[in-house]
Formats: C-alpha cells, structure tokens, sequence
C-alpha cells in the first residue's frame, strides 16, 4: 500500500469541501445558541447570585451551594413554588393534548373519510386556529367570562344574561384547557388527514372482504394504523402546551392558578432567577422524556401504508349523521375562530367597557386622539407611537428572524445531505433538533441567564434587538433545518457537480444553483419562521424592554393595566400581519416557482 | 490534446475499497472506456479524473500537469483541469433556458458577451439544437437533454472528455443515434476521452482501447478486438460477449505422444500445450466458433438441440452435451428442430485457455 500521505494534507483536502467548512461554522454556532446558554443556566442554577443576599446570610455570590435546589425541591415554599405548578402544568397539558387529539383526529377523519358536506370548506378553516397567537382565546375568553375578581368591567356574559361567571369557569383549569385544546387540535388534524390520506384503502376492505363489521375495522385496523400519527400529534401537542405562556397567566393568575411556565416568570420578576431557572430545567427534563418515548414508540410503529400510485381512498356513508357532523365541525371552527375574533373586535370598539349598547361603539381605540379621560390619555393604536414602534419592532423582529432561520436551514440541509452520513452531518441534523427539546419560556430563562451579563469582552446583551433576534432564530431552526433538508434532498448532487465542472466556485454555485433550487421548497420554513416569530410571547417575555418591545408584549401589558380594548386591537393587528405576511410570501414563492 | 496518466490511484468509501492502486495512462486524442459490472469503480475512477472524488493515495497528471498528488497534497479543483464531464444523469440546471445552461460556464469564466454569444450559438448548432435555445430541460425529450449536456461540456472547449454512462438513460434506438453523435464528437474535436460504461457493445463499438474493471482493480485495458479474442482472464472472458462465452472445464493430458484437452463433454487435441500437461484448465470457445451439423463427422461431438432462440439476422442454437449447455451462434435463420441430435464442430485455434486455479489466460502463442 502506498500511504505516504501525510495527516496534514488528506486535513487540508478535506477543509476545502464547502460542506466540511460549512458544517462546522453551523455547528459551532448552534453550540453558541443552544448548548453555552444551557450550560450557564445549569450553572447558575448551582451558585449563589448577588440577589440571594436578601434570602441567606451566608450567601457569597459566585461559589458553589446547592441553596436553590433545596429550597425548590424540599422547603415550606416547594409546594407553592413547584409542586403546584408542576402539577399545574403536568394536568392541564395532558388534558389539552387529549383533547385536541380527539378534536383533531375527528376532524381529519370526517373530512377524509365520510361523505360529510362541505368537506373542503371545513379543510380550508381547519388550520386556522393555529395561525392566530395561542393567546388569542385567552383574551376572547376573558372579554365574554370576565367577572369582577380582577376588576375593571365584566365581560359580555354577565350584561347578556345577568349571571356572574363563577371563578372556576372563567379562571383557571377549564378555560385553560378549552382555550388551548381549541388551539392546539391542527397538529392531530394535519398529522392525522396525512397519514389517513396515504392510507390505502385495500388495508380496510380485506378486513371487510373477512366479514369484519365497519366499527371493528375502524378499531381493529384504521386505529392502529393511525397510532404513530396519533402519538406524534400527542407528543407536539404536549411539549407545546407545558412550555406555553401567555394563556395560563392570563387565564391563571387572577386565582393564582400558576403552572411551571407561569412560575418562571413570575420567579424572574420577584428577583429569584435560580428558582425560575430550575424550573426551566425540570421543563426540558418533561419536554425531553415526552419526546423520548415518542422517539421509541414511533421507531417500533412506523407502518409503511403508502402504496404509492393507484391509491384509492374509500369514503364511508355518515347517513343521517352527515348534517350533525357538519354542524359539528362548523361549531367548533367557529368557537375555534369567528367567535372569538368577533369578540375581540367588538371589545375594540366599545368606548366605555361595561356597555354593550349600539351607541357606546367608537374607532377611538383604533384611531382616536389621546383624550385625558380615556384609558389615561393613550391615543388610538394607529396613531400611537408606543404600539406603532411595537409594531415596527415586530415585523422587523419577524422578517429578519424569517430570513436569518430560512437561510440557516437551507446551510443546514447542504451540510448535510452533502456530507452525508459523515459524524460531522450527524451532529449538525440531531444539534438543529435541539431547540425543539426546550420549552419556549425555559429557552427565554436560558438566554436571561447568559446574556443578562458581559461575556468576556462582549457587553451584555439583555435589553438589545440582537438578543431577541438570536432567540428567536435560535428557536425555529428545527423546522426550518427540517424544511432546508427536505427540500436539499430533491436537488441532486450532480447539478452542483456540474457547476463545480464549469469552474463556478462555492458562492457562485449556492447563489445561482442551489439557492434557486431550494427557495421554494424552503419556503415554508420562512413563512413558519415569521409567523411564529410575529405571535411569540412566551419566548421573549423574559427578555423584552421597554425599548425592544413587541406587539404582543404590549398586549401582554395592557392586559395587565386592564385596557382590554388596545389589547385586542393589538392582538387583531397581529393577526392581520400574520395572515397577510403568509399571504405575501405565498404570492412571492408562488411567483418564483412558475419561472 | 492532453494525455492522463494514473498512478497507483486509490478510494475507499468507509471500509470498502472502491478502486484499488489503479495505474493506467490514456493517449493523447485516444477513446478509452472503463467497462465493468455495476459497483466495479469505473465511475469513481472517472470522477477522481475529474476531481469530483479526492482520491486516498495516487497521482494523476492531465496532459503532464499534476492535478493531484497524495504524496504532495495536491488537488487541483474540477473547473482548473481543463475536463469537460457529461453526468449519467445529464445534470441539466432545470430553472435554467438551454442557452443558459450552456452560457453558464462562459460567464463564471467571464468570457466577454459578443463571444459568449456566438460560442454557444455555435455549440447549440453543432448539436442540432437550433430554435430550442430558451426552452427548459424538462421541456425536451431524453435525446435532446442529452444534446445540450454534450453542447454545455464542448463550449468550453475542454481537452478531455469525461463521459459518465451517459446513453443509458436513453431507449435503444436514441442510444445507437447518440453513439454515432458521440464518435463523431470525438473524431472531430480530438479530444482525450474517458467513457464509462456497463454496455459492453457501447464499448467495443466506440472506443479505441477499453479497460475492463473487476472489484476496484484494473485487469485488461486493450483494444476491443484483443479484449474479445484475448481475455486476460476467465472474468474478462464471462463478462464479454453475448450470449456468453462457452467454459468447459477440464484437463490437459498426454496420450500417444500427443497433447490433449480432457473435459467431461469435450475433448480436443492442443498441441502448444504441450508444457501444461497435467494442469487443471477451463477451455473458453466463443457461440460462434462453433459449427453445427447435421450428420456424423470426424473430431465433432454430438449433443441435442436444447432451445432455439431466432433473433433475426442470427439465431441462438443452445445445444446439451452431457449435462452441460453449449451456445451456438448460427447466421440467419435455422431448421433445426429442439430434441433434434446435432454435431457440433470446434475450431482448435479459436480454443482459449485459462489456468484452473486463478484464471488467467494461458498464452498459446496464437494470434
């Protein structure tokens, strides 16, 4: 054998392939978005800070204690300050993930399945839900249950029927669960009308060629077969509800109903950080063994149905539960959307809370002038330079996020559809997965703790636009490394082989092949990235200021002061933008696909 | 025209050597192919030529200019080796018109417009692909993809060609169209050319020497006419030819005085291998250096008609001798009958040999 070859060239070789160079530039930023924070946080979890001197004498900022996992796990305060919560948040997500599921599930077979009427209309509006921030229902809820527990005026339930809501069913669990189920059930209902939709037929009519009865079918063979996707849907369902923000504190905090989310942030308020950011930690321990056991379940259940072509799809009769289901479906959507964002409206328009009459309506909330006796002279979101400011920030904060995250995810999946099956693609496709494992409002706690101080020569970054924009990048990267790596796949190697034969080198070949190539198909990695950016409360509670704010933490603050009126206004101006920047995108991407 | 001389070339993919201290030089203007089965490295081969794959060990020089070295860490990227390479696949950039994809690598090379202009209007015009210049690949038909991934390869004006099976996309008709395309190309542009291929009749009918690979290794690179009288080896033997080569088994053995070749359904008299008396032999006769009779004569044997397989201007006589299958190339058509008794009549010389034990040719001195 002739191996001459030194060590240092065959290294040299290696480095000029751009997948080599680019796959560890990625990986040694996602070390910096996601592995160097958590590792502070833990850290900070472990030592005394300079707040603790209020709590123990003996504290000594900086050294070593393990003062706060006592005090969270085994003091007179730990039911209160964990327990509670945990239980909280451990009830109320397996509750909405159950019951989105059954939701979902429902709604994906109805209209795959049955021959119930006006199926496509109801696919159209199905998604929708998930499109409006998850809070959305939370305020619609207060506007209409609202009682005179935290004050200001009664919600429209009581000036319609003259019955004060009680406590547990305009706070708390209920609401909460009703609110987020209504929220969350797309998840089922995509994972589910996808899988039904590549479910072949024929797997059904043998069962009926064997003299099985519709409903043993159902149970014996389409259940099963829907299992994986049902257990997915389960699983994202959860992980997103026990890290959501927003709802149960609006819904939870008047009676003190708090989850773990709830009580990050209320820990980060009273100036105990290690308490929020153990709680945090237990977040990710839930969020990691949830995915997990999906990881396992789906590994040992992953059937093979898609038969490819000749698919065919049978449809099952409803009869005369054609109208019901229907009339079911249109309900939900309805509660789901139109209800509430009618609701919101309507709050937006009532000059004086409290009086549903036809003439206390007015635009002030919209585009009033500042009036001294009216919510303490704010004027009209439109012309207020506070929320034109928010919403200036928010739609900056999205489209940057979108772009930075696309771009990111389309490096991503080059790195590693190109280096294939190399330790390097492996540690860069699990390490973009890793966002996914922390909760939304853990992964706020994580970047308070790094960046709430300097790091070596860096400033501190809390307060800056930049720390919200690494955030949120840092977040979404799964879904678009996801999208970025499906859509690298279509492209063949041979294509850049080809350019690198007409002497193109890396940029030109990115910027003229693959960059045009997998746009499109990276298109929905921006669109998600905006959308969830545009309507993110939970991740960037912690870390907002006065001068970085948001839309929805304006929202977030008016709810507080109780002028639900600009807190709606704010919440449909938000949906407005979402929608419409979806809709922009598509009228773009479509553009480009039809050259 | 540039000459490409490999040295001890070397790739392994993981564990599995691909190609395997590969030493081979190809002429200047030559038409080399690399033929094999499936999985063999010709294509890796190819691709180390044109610096798509870093080889692990080796040397290759273009045209006496190194463009990798393993010893000195050199590697000359794709574009500066002067190669031009057409992809199994053709690799046509499908969001680019025709004329684009060819213009394409003009303008990485900033040639200036007026130029580029006429040389891919001239390129588009030598692969008659006038009036097609803004449609988009998917647009066109296999051949025609074909034409505009020969016309983006020649506008560059490279001194090699690379080409990677690229008619094997195509269907039977389009693919002889294209092999006469291809042999035209060559003969007019002179370019040194490589051509990778599994097609054996591709091979021996284009190129001006092919080299055969088995499992990474090299084992015969000679013109066509010496690789299908010649095989190095049993594997070159089995490999080439359709229907394959007749192999019988047997034994050199010496009786009155006179050399002979003992098999268990044939036997044959082999004066030059006289010196292999008592060796283990596997004797290699080609379909159509078999003759067929009817009636009984001196030296044939006998055996009956198993199948008749007509393929027009020839048919395929397989004829059982003791167990064994004898295919037998026959010109135009035939009235045998199957079950009917036959001779069959062996040329001598056409007889080749190859040791029992490793599989090498023995050399009679023939031919």
């Amino acid at each position: 054998m002739n191996e001459k070859s030194p060590f240092v060239n065959r290294l040299g070789l290696k480095l000029k392939q751009p997948q080599v160079v680019l796959g560890l530039l990625l990986v040694v930023i996602l070390t910096g978005l996601v592995v160097v924070p958590f590792l502070q946080l833990v850290h900070d979890t472990a030592v005394w800070q300079e707040a603790d001197r209020r709590m123990s004498r003996t504290a000594e900022p900086g050294a070593w204690t393990l003062f706060h996992y006592l005090r969270v796990f085994a003091s007179p305060l730990s039911v209160n300050i964990f327990y509670r919560p945990l239980l909280h948040s451990l009830a109320t997500s397996l509750t909405i993930s159950l019951t989105a599921m059954l939701l979902g599930g429902l709604m994906a077979w109805l209209v795959v399945r049955t021959d119930m009427p006006f199926k496509k209309t109801i696919a159209v509006f199905a998604v929708i839900p998930y499109v409006l921030p998850s809070y959305t229902l939370a305020l619609a809820w207060l506007d209409f249950f609202k009682n005179e527990r935290i004050g200001g005026a009664v919600g429209i339930c009581t000036y319609l029927f003259g019955v004060t809501p009680p406590d547990w069913l305009a706070y708390g669990f209920i609401p909460i669960v009703i609110t987020l189920s209504l929220h969350y059930y797309p998840f089922t209902y995509l994972l589910v009308s996808g899988a039904l939709i590549s479910l072949d037929s024929n797997l059904e009519e043998s069962g009926e060629v064997l003299g099985a009865s519709r409903f043993r079918i159902l149970r014996r063979i389409t259940f099963p077969l829907m299992l994986p996707a049902l257990i997915s849907a389960f699983i994202l369902t959860f992980s997103r509800a026990v890290g959501t923000f927003g709802t149960p504190y609006f819904l939870g905090a008047p009676v003190r109903y708090f989850t773990l989310a709830t009580t990050i942030y209320t820990s980060i308020v009273n100036r105990t950080p290690a308490v929020a950011y153990i709680g945090a930690l237990v977040l990710i321990l839930i969020s990691m063994v949830i995915i997990y056991l999906n990881q396992k379940v789906i590994g040992e259940k992953s059937f093979v149905t898609i038969a490819g072509k000749g698919l065919r799809r049978r449809v099952t009769p409803l009869g005369a539960w054609r109208w019901p289901a229907f009339s079911l479906m249109a309900a939900l959507i309805g509660l789901a959307v139109f209800v509430p964002l009618l609701l919101l409206l309507w709050q937006t328009l009532m000059l004086y809370p409290n009086d549903y009459s036809l003439g206390n309506l007015t635009l002030h909330y919209w585009i009033g002038k500042s009036q001294a006796a009216l919510a303490e002279g704010e004027s009209g979101i439109l012309r207020n330079a506070q929320i034109l400011g928010a919403a200036w920030n928010s739609i900056r904060l999205s489209v940057i996020v979108a772009l930075i995250t696309g771009m990111m995810g389309i490096l991503i999946g080059y790195a590693v559809v190109r280096g294939r099956k190399t330790n390097l693609a492996v540690v860069l496709e699990q390490g973009s997965f890793l966002p996914y494992l922390i909760p939304s409002i853990a992964f706020g706690a994580i970047y308070l703790a790094l960046f709430s101080k300097s790091i070596g020569p860096l400033p501190p970054l809390y307060g800056t636009f930049f720390l919200l924009i690494l955030v949120c990048v840092a977040k979404n990267l799964p879904f678009s490394a996801r999208s970025g790596i499906s859509s690298m796949m279509q492209v063949a190697g041979e294509l850049e082989e080809a350019g690198m034969m007409a002497g193109a080198n890396w940029l030109q070949r990115f910027r003229r092949i693959i960059l045009p190539l997998t746009l499109a198909g990276s298109l929905s990695g921006f669109i998600l990235a905006f959308i969830s950016t545009m309507r993110e409360l939970s991740l960037i509670i912690l870390l907002i200021t006065p001068e970085t704010r948001t839309l929805t933490t304006m929202t977030f603050r008016y709810v507080e002061q109780g002028y639900s009126q600009f807190a709606d206004a704010i919440i449909l101006l938000i949906v407005i933008l979402v929608v419409g920047g979806e809709f922009l995108a598509r009228r773009l991407g479509g553009k480009r696909e039809t050259i | 025209m540039a000459m490409i001389e490999i040295e001890g070339l070397t790739k392994r993919f993981g564990g599995v050597t691909a190609v395997d201290r590969l030493t081979l030089a190809v002429e200047a203007g030559e038409f080399l192919t690399l033929l094999g089965p499936s999985g063999c490295g010709k294509t890796t081969v190819l691709r180390m030529i044109a610096g798509l794959e870093v080889p692990d060990a080796g040397e290759i020089r273009i045209g006496g200019k190194t463009v990798f070295s393993a010893t000195r860490g050199l590697f000359v990227s794709p574009g500066k080796r002067g190669v031009g390479l057409v992809f199994q696949s053709y690799a046509l950039w499908p969001h680019m018109t025709v004329r684009q994809n060819v213009a394409f690598g003009l303008e990485i090379r900033k040639v200036e417009p007026a130029r580029m202009q006429k040389d891919v209007s001239e390129a588009l015009a030598y692969m008659h692909l006038e009036g097609m210049e803004n449609r988009y690949p998917q647009q066109m038909s296999g051949g025609q993809q074909q034409r505009v991934a020969l016309a983006r390869m020649l506008v560059a004006g490279p001194e090699v060609f690379l080409m990677d099976e690229p008619l094997s996309n195509l269907d039977a008709k389009l693919r002889i169209e294209m092999r006469v395309e291809i042999k035209r190309l060559h003969r007019e542009a002179k370019a040194t050319t490589v051509y990778v291929t599994h097609d054996q009749t591709e091979a021996l009918t284009l190129s001006s020497r092919v080299a055969v690979m088995e499992e990474g290794r090299l084992v015969q690179a000679t013109p066509p006419r010496e690789i299908y009288r010649r095989p190095a080896n049993l594997f070159v033997a089995d490999f080439i030819g359709s229907p394959t080569i007749n192999l019988i088994p047997g034994k050199i053995v010496q009786k009155n005085g006179r050399t002979f070749f003992e098999g268990e359904a044939l036997s044959l008299p082999t004066p030059a291998l006289a010196a292999h008396v008592g060796a283990e032999v596997t004797a290699a006769v080609r379909p159509e250096e078999i003759r067929i009779e009817t009636g009984e004569s001196g030296d044939a044997v006998s055996g009956e008609v198993y199948a008749v397989l007509p393929a027009g201007s020839e048919t395929i006589v397989q004829v059982r001798r003791k167990g064994r299958i004898f295919n037998v190339r026959v010109m135009g058509e035939t009235s045998l009958n199957i079950g009917e008794i036959v001779c069959m009549q062996f040329i001598p010389e056409a007889v080749i040999f190859f040791q029992g034990d490793q599989g090498n040719r023995i050399d009679t001195g023939q031919e």
